[in-house]
């Protein structure tokens, strides 16, 4: 290797010189720039060739396709009706009412439950690798099998299930769960909190890990009791992480759809669990109505980008 | 016993001390076992639960132990579900995705931090912009475009392509990648262009040696995702002789009895949870450098 380390390295590997800044450069235009960085550009390729392919071009064709209507190979532009269909589907509110009850119940349970436990976890000293691994463990599994493992056993309606069996042991009354249509909704979410709230832990771990240490001993020097700390010091000083997960959990719940099609079958009871994503799936893949899905699919784009809107206005704010 | 030196929340003077002490210990039993309960009980339940004969399983109240062993419910899963093909398929799938992330998302990610090529910053802003775009919206329109790729016309359904090829389209692998070349110093690569090596000599010599637990991370996450991924396979890979194992045993589920629908699940469970157990360390790392991603 080279030991001449050169003091004017100002040079950019892959590029030959810095370009002077005048006209003649310019004009010599993309196809220039591209031929004289060959290997660069060739790197790109690959992924930018599957990004246009499979993100960039679905993402503009869903727009199009919203306003379309395909029937025995022909597509005309048809406005809104796709939209209007979407809307007179009799389940259309009821999706929407479900997935936001299955949101916001994820948010109390899925967002402050594994906060606190991260919290708890930090501050334990021993078998610190063991929990770890445990809390992570049900995201490693395929959704399917674990989702299974909630139908058949821990939800079996009768007193054989575990969570029956647990609840009567306790000398709770036991519940009809998926059977009933108001179980349906908490039912879903503590499978789903259960799945998927490792990913959410650690990050938080090592979010709190990044808290100097001096401004918990400057708070208790203060007289703050452990409760005071936590929301002067912990919270403020996890804000952003706090916030960004909160994003990502409401983007991902929002798409509640594998939890209804195994656990309920698709709708469930009384259409207790017909998500806005199941009813994307029903209407492009056994209704044959892609272009109605799509235009769900952008109405749900648009609420969603609702959401990031809001949420960038609150966390500028904060700052 | 390592004892972290660190202050958090509740100090370690306090922790030392009598009552604190004792408090301690029983925190950290409680949790212990409650945390055992929580997250290992469901599986005990599933692996001992699918050991059951249809008549235990259906008592009340629940047996702990399945009383008498039924390895046949194993059997039937494994015989009946055609687990062994349904495994290739989706080891199959996962190793691809490996390949074809590894290859293009590296070269990608080291042209956008490096190479500077024309207009790399709204390169990277598009992809990163993707993040953005839940899976459930594009999943129409994508599925259109796998059917009928645009200008060439070809049907991707039953090809793995349509598997690997969108999952190149990953933009958090980008930002990882990206942001770990970033931290490599320009020293090193302008020594080793003034030595004469191209840019690949670079990237394959200098690089990629240091990048490797990067990479690891990147290879995991992949492996992972094809192996819990299901609404997607489920649509392209339409036809029995291509499923992947999640897609098989939910097509199976209704007309199986339902212990050895978990038993299969359990089977299906496996690889990852191994794959989990040898490399935690760098997953986690990897979860947690990358800061973002549910």
């Amino acid at each position: 290797m080279a030991l001449t380390t050169a003091p004017g390295a100002t040079r950019r590997p892959g590029r030959p010189a810095p370009p002077p800044r005048q006209t003649a450069a310019r004009r010599a235009g993309l196809g220039r720039k591209v031929r004289d960085n060959l290997t660069g550009h060739t790197f790109l390729i690959g992924a930018v060739a599957c990004f246009a392919v499979f993100s960039w071009y679905p993402m503009v064709r869903g727009v199009v396709m919203s306003f379309q209507r395909t029937r025995r190979g022909e597509t005309t532009w048809v406005g809104w009706d796709n939209y209007a269909r979407i809307i007179a589907d009799p389940s259309f509110w009821t999706a929407w009412k479900n997935t936001f009850v299955f949101t916001g119940l994820a948010l109390v349970l899925g967002y402050a439950v594994p906060f606190f436990v991260a919290i708890l976890l930090n501050e334990l000293r021993h078998a610190k690798g063991y929990l770890r691994v445990l809390v992570y463990l049900p995201v490693m599994l395929p959704p399917a099998s674990a989702l299974f493992l909630f139908k058949f056993y821990a939800y079996d309606p009768s007193e054989a299930g575990l969570f029956n069996a647990v609840l009567t042991a306790l000398g709770l009354p036991t519940s009809e769960w998926m059977q009933s249509p108001t179980m349906t909704m908490p039912a879903m979410v503590l499978a789903s909190t259960w799945m998927n709230m490792g990913g959410a832990v650690l990050i938080y771990l090592a979010a709190l890990q990044n808290i100097p240490g001096e401004l918990y001993e400057a708070a208790e020097i203060d007289g703050a009791g452990v409760w005071r700390r936590i929301v002067h010091v912990t919270i403020p000083q996890t804000r952003l992480i706090l916030a960004l997960l909160a994003m990502l959990q409401i983007v991902a719940t929002m798409q509640l759809f594998i939890e209804p099609l195994i656990l309920a079958n698709g709708a469930g009871t009384e259409d207790s669990a017909t998500s806005v994503a199941y009813l994307i799936y029903q209407h492009g893949f056994f209704q044959n109505d892609l272009n109605g899905a799509a235009a769900l699919g952008v109405i749900m784009l648009v609420v969603l980008a609702g959401f990031s809107a809001v949420y960038v206005r609150l966390t500028a704010r904060q700052d | 016993m390592a004892v972290d030196s660190t202050r958090t929340l509740v100090s370690p003077a306090q922790l030392r001390r009598g009552r604190g002490r004792v408090l301690y210990w029983a925190v950290l039993a409680v949790v212990v076992v409650a945390f055992t309960l929580v997250f290992l009980g469901p599986l005990y339940w599933m692996v001992t639960g699918a050991l059951k004969s249809g008549q235990e399983i259906a008592q009340t109240p629940p047996s702990l132990f399945p009383r008498d062993p039924q390895p046949q419910n194993y059997v039937d899963a494994w015989t009946n579900l055609d687990l062994a093909k349904l495994l290739f398929n989706t080891f199959y799938y996962a190793t691809g995705a490996v390949l074809f992330q590894l290859v293009f998302d590296t070269a990608a990610a080291y042209a956008l931090s490096k190479l500077r090529p024309v207009l790399g910053g709204l390169i990277l802003g598009l992809m990163l912009a993707t993040l953005m775009i839940p899976a459930m919206v594009l999943i129409v329109p994508q599925y259109v475009t796998v059917i009928d790729l645009p200008i060439v016309h070809l049907n991707l359904l039953d090809s793995p392509f349509a598997i690997w090829l969108p999952l190149v389209a990953n933009a958090f692998n980008i930002f990882l990648l990206k942001r770990f070349f970033d931290s490599i110093p320009e020293d090193l690569m302008s020594a080793a262009v003034m030595d004469g090596a191209s840019p690949l000599r670079t990237l394959w010599s200098i690089v990629l040696p240091m990048s490797r637990p990067i990479l690891g991370v990147v290879a995991i996450f992949a492996v992972t995702a094809v192996w819990k991924d299901f609404l997607w396979p489920k649509l392209v890979m339409p036809s029995p002789e291509t499923r992947t194992v999640s897609v098989g045993i939910y097509a199976f589920a209704g007309g199986t009895p339902m212990n050895v629908v978990i038993a299969a699940s359990v089977i299906a469970a496996i690889p990852t949870v191994v794959l989990f157990l040898i490399f935690q360390r760098n997953i986690m790392s990897g979860l947690t450098t990358g800061g973002l991603k549910g």
